[in-house]
């Protein structure tokens, strides 16, 4: 059966995990990993997780599914829906099977076609980096759980080349043509190769993106290897990292930046993050880029040099540079799509090259970038589970309500990251911040929430192992409340005060979140072309 | 204060037996502060918020009013359940260590079998019978049995700890005096409790250590520094005595409720579902919890604006969970019994840092439980509807149910 944790929404209760103790299990305080993909003789253990998580965030496949309408989501349908017969969906991962779902559930009866690049049904990617290396899921058993089977053509193996924006069509690459009535786009992105293209083709250079890229790292840290170079400490990095220590392999992270995780979080909660890869035993190295990966003559990965003016031998090298918006295919479809992805607006409807919005073409997940009121109206691009979820969803329900009826993306962003027994979880956009300070908790014990300011009020906060208190903070976001925060709360550390946060100026490679057009002399609408950064 | 009158009808004994239409009215006004000076809480999304709200604070001590009170009463600090991070989540920590994940996983699961026949020997017992008391026979025993085998209590103590236990409930219903009075009380029982675990303590001092999770309290475990031994007889009061006296309740609350909408106890019987116990028991313990509200457990570190209201610094706070729970803002139609809702996010086991910790345990106890009454009990009919029901209004749950019965059938292999 299938399974899946909507880890945005978990909160560490634990409750699965003395449910089904053989299909959930708790890192340390609050971190779950879990089999995705358990037998069918677990199916009732899971049940009861189900049904005890205290914030239902555990979803599991079901036959006949117990579905209801909420009186809520069917008012949507009449007039709008009858003029609606075709709807496309391209892209079929986390954001295109949810629209999909969610336009059957709120009753749209029409045809519905999902494209996909990728031979596989949809699957759910966070555990590649996380319980799939330490062999605790299988890289294949990651296939989203669908409610009830519904009724959609699905084209997989075939990606699109093109949209035909006046004709209504999406082109195939084996020259079909799909005509629509309203579509979505949910293409995601892709993992950057490392960026010479015969070192990366060397055996032992790999990426992490999909099953087979997680399968064959597993596979490469399971037969022991004498060394893993991970290059670039973002979140994926430092994932990988963590796994190659609980595996007891040997690795050397290195980034360019000051700290793992600056790019996202700033460097104040970058080293404290250091701290801990070091800790349990990575060898990290900041402020060092790789020059070379070399290879012997089969074509085999031996050594890397790096800046730091050293060479090393390692026969596994992960490069977590960040990643690419599958854009490429909306070349000349006249709409406004770069390198930071396809520009929508709030109710997710996409913006040509002139700005203005369309009607027909929707946008969701990795690949949008859309304007976010809290955040000055300013372009977000994401990369994070939560929020292709819930951009789906809105998305989807636009795309069959009347003007009056449609909802706005205006939910903060929200990730989580695992690494060791760390639970590590964001609300808000932390490089929209001038300063930190940390006021509820321990550094030391690496229990703690950050909280991020940009000019005296309250953008961001980043829990460590704390997150029953975040939803606190996103109020706090919400009602863009003074910083630094004032008030006394439990577990208050004996100094609080607030440091530079020291984000990015700009937006590094390896960023999850970034804010981007902000600048006047930004704001044109000529378009970006390759070579995409 | 329009607010008082439907706050003291709520605690009047008269009401005991359906709360519910007083919470409505209640809800009206999310945020009350009543007669007593203390604020009132009733709706689904402010209690969720304050539940996480870190200017909230569990230690009592805080209140200026408390003077000495210091925690369980002489020589006792305050149990975990009255304090606050970060030293509430080390002895949690602790606690949990030889309770569950991370460190011991599968114990609850490993429990089950045993629970089930515990319940099957309980039910043996009514064999002959045509009219039962769930209560006295079966939903207060069972429970009592777990908890005990889990500390290794002896169950022969029983009627020992169970008159301390019923003073502690007793001091737990804020109509029995004022909250300085009752954390008196409270103390004097807590520290009858403490010296009780004492002794057993003392008796084991020269035996190995057993699995039991009294014994693992005293070592020291996955890196925090250790319980003194005056932290583990408050901290074993308190497993005691909230596996003894809430999980009861949830189980006889089940029973009536099924009896009074027998198709579902129909589907219970039938056994085809296998999920519908578990969906039965969360129904429950959004529907008819057992803890109805936490009485002035909370007070304020700061000035908390909320639902318009502000509650100033160094206020008492009453979270009424069970209003919560049948808020529409949580489920639509909620003042019906519906085992199959989709989203069920009650508040019956509380929420944040101190969410139930026994909670892993009473679910199982609770759907096996009703799972064996549904399947054994023939032709069960309420005696007397409403039931009598015991005064408190913040632990909730009948005195007794009388059920008539044709007959005990067999266990099911
Ligand atoms: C290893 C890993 C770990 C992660 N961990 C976390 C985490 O811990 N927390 C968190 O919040 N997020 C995490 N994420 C991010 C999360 O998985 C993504 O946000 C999510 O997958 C986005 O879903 P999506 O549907 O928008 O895009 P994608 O999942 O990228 O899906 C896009 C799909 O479109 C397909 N496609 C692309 N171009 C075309 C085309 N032209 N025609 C047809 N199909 C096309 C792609 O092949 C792909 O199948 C992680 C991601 C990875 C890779
Ligand atoms: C159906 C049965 C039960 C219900 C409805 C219930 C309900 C609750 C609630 C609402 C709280 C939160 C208190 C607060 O926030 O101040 C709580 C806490 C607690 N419960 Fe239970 N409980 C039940 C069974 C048990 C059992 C069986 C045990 C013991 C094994 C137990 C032990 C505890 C403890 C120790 C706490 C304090 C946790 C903390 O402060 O972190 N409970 N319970
Ligand atoms: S919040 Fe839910 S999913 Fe997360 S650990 Fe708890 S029970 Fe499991």
């Amino acid at each position: 059966m299938k399974v899946i944790v909507d880890l945005t929404r978990c909160q560490g209760y634990a409750q699965c995990a003395f449910a089904a103790p053989e299909v959930f299990a708790m890192r340390g305080d609050e971190a779950l990993l879990y089999d995705s993909d358990p037998g069918q003789g677990q199916r009732e253990r899971i049940e009861r997780a189900v049904a005890a998580c205290p914030v239902q965030a555990i979803l599991v496949d079901r036959e006949g599914g117990r579905h209801r309408l909420s009186p809520e989501t069917s008012r949507g349908l009449g007039e709008e829906m009858e003029r609606i017969g075709r709807i496309v969906i391209v892209g079929a991962s986390l954001a295109g099977l949810r629209a999909a779902s969610v336009l059957r559930r709120e009753g749209f009866a029409g045809s519905l076609t999902m494209i996909g690049d990728e031979a596989h049904p949809p699957y759910d990617r966070p555990p590649l980096s996380k319980q799939v290396l330490i062999g605790r899921a299988s890289a294949q058993g990651t296939v989203l759980p669908r409610h009830d089977e519904f009724d959609v053509r699905w084209r997989l193996g075939v990606p699109a080349t093109g949209l035909d924006l006046g004709g209504k069509q999406v082109i195939l690459a084996d020259g079909q043509r799909v005509r629509f009535d309203r579509m979505l786009i949910a293409t995601g992105l892709r993992a950057r190769a490392w960026p010479k293209e015969t070192a990366a083709g060397l055996d032992g250079v790999c990426t992490i993106r999909t099953p087979e890229d997680a399968e064959g790292l597993r596979r490469r840290l399971a037969a022991g290897p004498s060394r893993v170079l991970v290059i670039g400490a973002g979140f994926t990095g430092c994932e990988v990292a963590a796994a190659c220590r609980e595996l007891d392999v040997l690795v050397t992270m290195v980034d360019r930046g000051p700290a793992p995780l600056a790019g996202a979080l700033g460097a104040v909660i970058g080293r404290i993050a250091a701290q801990m890869h070091r800790d349990h035993g990575v060898d990290l190295r900041c402020g060092v880029q790789v020059e070379a990966l070399e290879g012997d003559r089969d074509g085999r990965l031996r050594r890397a040099r790096l800046s730091d003016g050293t060479t090393m031998e390692v026969d596994v090298a992960v490069a977590a540079l960040g990643s690419v918006r599958n854009v490429e295919w909306l070349e000349g479809a006249g709409l406004a799509a770069g390198p930071w992805g396809v520009a929508c607006d709030a109710g997710c409807r996409a913006v040509d090259a002139n700005g203005v919005v369309t009607d027909d073409v929707f946008v969701a997940g990795d690949v949008a970038r859309f304007p976010h009121p809290v955040y000055g109206f300013q372009y977000l691009a994401l990369e994070h589970w939560g929020n292709a979820v819930a951009q789906a969803e809105i998305a989807a329900h636009n795309m069959i309500s009347p003007q009056s009826r449609r909802w706005a993306h205006l939910a903060l962003p929200e990730f989580w990251s695992t690494q060791y027994d760390a639970e590590i979880k964001s609300v808000g956009v932390p490089t929209y911040a001038d300063q930190v300070v940390i006021p509820q908790g321990s550094v030391a014990q690496r229990r703690f929430v950050a909280v991020y300011g940009y000019r005296g009020r309250i953008t961001a906060a980043v829990a460590f192992n704390q997150s029953k208190w975040l939803e606190f903070y996103a109020g706090l976001i919400n009602q863009a409340a003074p910083f630094p925060p004032s008030f006394r709360t439990v577990d208050q550390p004996p100094d609080v005060h607030p440091v530079p946060a020291e984000v990015p100026v700009r937006p590094t490679y390896q960023a999850t979140v970034v804010v981007t057009g902000h600048t006047p002399g930004q704001r044109r609408a000529t378009l970006v072309r390759r070579p995409y950064l | 204060m329009t607010g008082s009158s439907v706050w003291q009808q709520i605690l009047d004994h008269s009401h005991r037996a359906d709360p519910y239409p007083l919470y409505t009215e209640l809800r009206k006004t999310p945020v009350r502060q009543v007669e007593d000076g203390s604020y009132v809480v009733s709706t689904y999304p402010e209690i969720v918020a304050l539940l996480h709200d870190p200017r909230l604070s569990s230690d009592l001590r805080h209140l200026p009013e408390m003077g000495t009170v210091s925690g369980e009463g002489p020589g006792l600090p305050p149990s975990f359940i009255r304090l606050d991070p970060p030293e509430h989540d080390r002895i949690r920590r602790l606690l949990t260590w030889d309770f569950g994940p991370p460190h011991r996983p599968g114990r609850v699961d490993g429990m089950l079998p045993d629970m089930r026949v515990i319940v099957t020997g309980l039910i043996d017992d009514l064999v002959g019978k045509t009219r039962v008391d769930i209560v006295d026979e079966f939903a207060y025993p069972f429970p009592v049995t777990v908890i005990c085998r889990l500390l290794d209590v002896p169950r022969e103590d029983e009627p020992r700890f169970q008159a301390l236990s019923d003073a502690l409930i007793q001091v737990a219903d804020p109509t029995t005096g004022s909250i300085t009075e009752r954390d008196r009380q409270r103390n004097k029982a807590m520290a009858n409790l403490g010296q009780y675990f004492g002794g057993l303590l003392d008796a084991r001092a020269d035996q190995p250590a057993g699995d039991d999770l009294l014994s693992g309290l005293l070592r020291a475990s996955g890196g925090d520094e250790p319980m003194t031994r005056a932290q583990v007889l408050a901290n074993a009061a308190l497993l005691l005595v909230a596996g003894h006296e809430t999980t009861v309740n949830l189980i006889t609350n089940g029973m009536l409720t099924l009896l009074r909408h027998p198709e579902v106890l129909d589907r219970l019987r039938r056994g085809e579902e296998p999920d519908l116990a578990a969906r039965v028991v969360e129904e429950l313990l959004r529907y008819e919890p057992p803890v109805h509200l936490l009485p002035e457990t909370r007070n304020t570190l700061d000035d908390i604006e909320i639902a318009g209201v502000t509650i100033p610094a160094g206020s008492r706070v009453t979270l009424v969970l069970a209003a919560g729970s049948r808020d529409p803002a949580l489920t639509p139609d909620p003042d019906r019994f519906d085992p199959d809702r989709a989203h069920n996010e009650h508040l019956g086991f509380g929420g944040g840092v101190h969410y139930c910790f026994g909670a892993p345990l009473a679910r199982p106890e609770t759907r096996i439980a009703l799972t064996e009454l549904a399947q054994r009990l023939r032709n069960p009919r309420l005696v007397a509807d409403p039931p009598p029901y015991r005064a408190n209004p913040g632990l909730r749950g009948p005195r007794h149910l009388f059920v008539d019965i044709d007959a005990v059938d067999p266990a099911r292999p």
